[in-house]
């Protein structure tokens, strides 16, 4: 495992930005950063700006108005970036797909790389997320060290 | 200090301080800003549009998902507005579950608040101990309803499931706790120099500004103004209960502060009080599919304030129109005249000050053609 693949999977930078949700897979995303859930452990560290993260948490269907919005906040990412869809709006557009001014979900506009399914998800569902983005990320075993 | 040339800062729509795509162009002269103009509509998912496409059972579901952090106020102003069109009452037992369910969200929004401004104030001690016992207050209501956040416990014509003894039981062991430590959250941040530093004079709101620009709930009541729905129209049981309008004299942001913590504490006090005097019996009556033509009223405080859903109904499964007034909607341009004359670091913690949830809000689309 080359030195920056191993940094990419100890800590890993997030951004939220929610694409019009209800707030509550919001609220149960900054509740995984609280002492219960503590997903500081793994190195992961909520960032503000777009420019310094890794992954892109997204919540919400994405609706007509801010969909150019989310792009901007993907083009401004640096390479290699990664979304997770956090919800089912963020999946599917759930309740609201049918509505004149939602897009649907987040692959409507951006690649996805991990959909969690919930309405919304608990906590440990989005931490256990994030760990299959790991997987992902590391080619199968999960951000271990092992050489395998 | 004036330098006689302003700049604009764009605030969002994606912006650390804030958890909702929302725009605020601010026009500052040094420091100090001088005009605000929001821009609103991001979070906009033509809900109205799809209530009236959706049956009433499954438009309940639809007003759970307006927001995700008041969703039972939203379902009960819901369903007192939709039982309002024959009229149907209720069985008593049901609109206890309902104030009690409603209070303990009010815990688990508050808490929410209390960590997120003392997080925007740098004090991020108060921030975790909130948050701690918001999980526990989340544990409760998942034990309740069975779920943490969408709850669905409100259905037309009563609630879904009944709140057992042993539950009861573990509540009011919960109150009891949860009540002593709040008095104990609440000496901290009075006493913590920092977090007075940062709040106390900011964001002024005064009395007849805030009955001008129509605010609403606990950012009208740190005004010094006795307002809640609760009160003034009592609905579900309400009228029986003893407590007090938490009121305070401060107009900014720690007395906003101050009025919510206090406010935990006068709901920990009506949940007990519902526990013991629930009657038994039903939770529910069967509620017919289609209601004549009618027009009804909801009204509800919500965490946040007063929630309103209207309804009108043609004798259909669907109603023919259905419109939500959130109470960020009202916050919205106390917001603006209380933003004016701050520093452009107070920004964050004055926005953050009236509690903004504008997925209740956002209702509109501009087309430009």
């Amino acid at each position: 495992m080359s030195i920056i693949k191993w940094a990419r999977l100890k800590s890993p930078w997030l951004i939220h930005f929610n694409t019009g949700g209800c707030n509550g897979c919001d609220i149960e995303f900054v509740a995984a950063i609280t002492p219960r859930y503590d997903v500081e452990r793994f190195g992961i560290l909520l960032k503000g700006s777009p420019r310094h993260a890794d992954i892109l948490g997204v919540t919400g269907p994405i609706t007509v108005q801010v969909a150019k919005r989310v792009l901007r906040v993907y083009k401004q990412m640096p390479d290699p970036k990664f979304v997770v869809a956090i919800g089912t709006c963020a999946i599917s557009g759930g309740p609201f797909k049918d509505s004149y001014s939602v897009y649907g979900g987040v692959d409507s506009i951006i690649p996805v790389d991990v959909y969690i399914p919930g309405c919304p998800p608990k906590p440990e569902a989005i931490i256990n997320g994030i760990a299959k983005l790991f997987e992902k990320i590391g080619g199968g075993n999960g951000g271990s060290n092992k050489k395998n | 200090m004036s330098y006689g040339s302003t700049i604009k800062i764009p605030v969002g729509p994606q912006h650390p301080a804030l958890k909702e795509p929302e725009y605020f162009l601010l026009e500052v002269d040094g420091d100090f800003v001088v005009n605000v103009k929001p821009r609103i509509g991001y979070v906009h998912r033509g809900l109205e549009k799809a209530f009236e496409n959706n049956t009433y059972l499954h438009d309940l579901y639809l007003a759970e998902r307006i927001c995700g952090i008041c969703s039972h106020a939203h379902t009960t102003c819901y369903t007192q507005a939709v039982e309002g069109l024959t009229p149907l009452e209720i069985p008593p037992r049901a609109k206890h579950i309902r104030v009690i369910m409603a209070e303990l969200e009010r815990l688990h929004s508050h808490s929410l608040w209390v960590g997120i401004a003392a997080h925007e104030a740098g004090y991020d001690t108060m921030f975790m101990y909130m948050w701690k016992e918001r999980e526990i207050i989340m544990d409760l209501m998942e034990e309740i309803s069975g779920n943490r956040v969408t709850h669905a416990i409100n259905t037309i014509g009563g609630v879904r499931r009944d709140i057992t003894d042993e539950q009861a039981n573990k509540i009011r062991k919960f109150l009891d706790r949860f009540e002593s430590d709040m008095k104990g959250y609440i000496k901290a941040l009075e006493n913590e120099p920092t977090f007075i530093k940062r709040t106390r004079g900011v964001g002024i709101l005064k009395p007849s500004d805030a009955i001008a620009t129509c605010a609403i709930g606990p950012t009208l009541r740190a005004s010094g103004i006795k307002n809640d729905v609760r009160k003034d129209d009592p609905y579900l049981v309400y009228d029986e209960i003893p407590f007090n309008v938490i009121v305070n004299d401060g107009c900014d942001v720690f007395a906003r502060t101050i009025v919510r913590c206090e406010e935990m504490i006068e709901s920990a006090n009506i949940i007990r009080y519902c526990l013991d005097h629930m009657p038994s019996g039903e939770i529910r009556i069967k509620a017919p599919r289609t209601f004549p033509p009618n027009e009804s009223l909801g009204r509800v405080e919500a965490p946040r304030g007063e929630l309103i859903h209207y309804t009108k109904s043609n004798g259909t499964v669907k109603p023919e129109r259905h419109k939500v007034r959130a109470p960020t909607l009202g916050n919205l341009l106390s917001v603006c005249k209380t933003l004016i004359g701050a520093h452009i670091a107070d920004v964050p913690l004055i926005l953050a000050g009236i509690d903004p949830c504008f997925s209740c809000m956002d209702r509109i689309l501009v087309k430009r053609v």
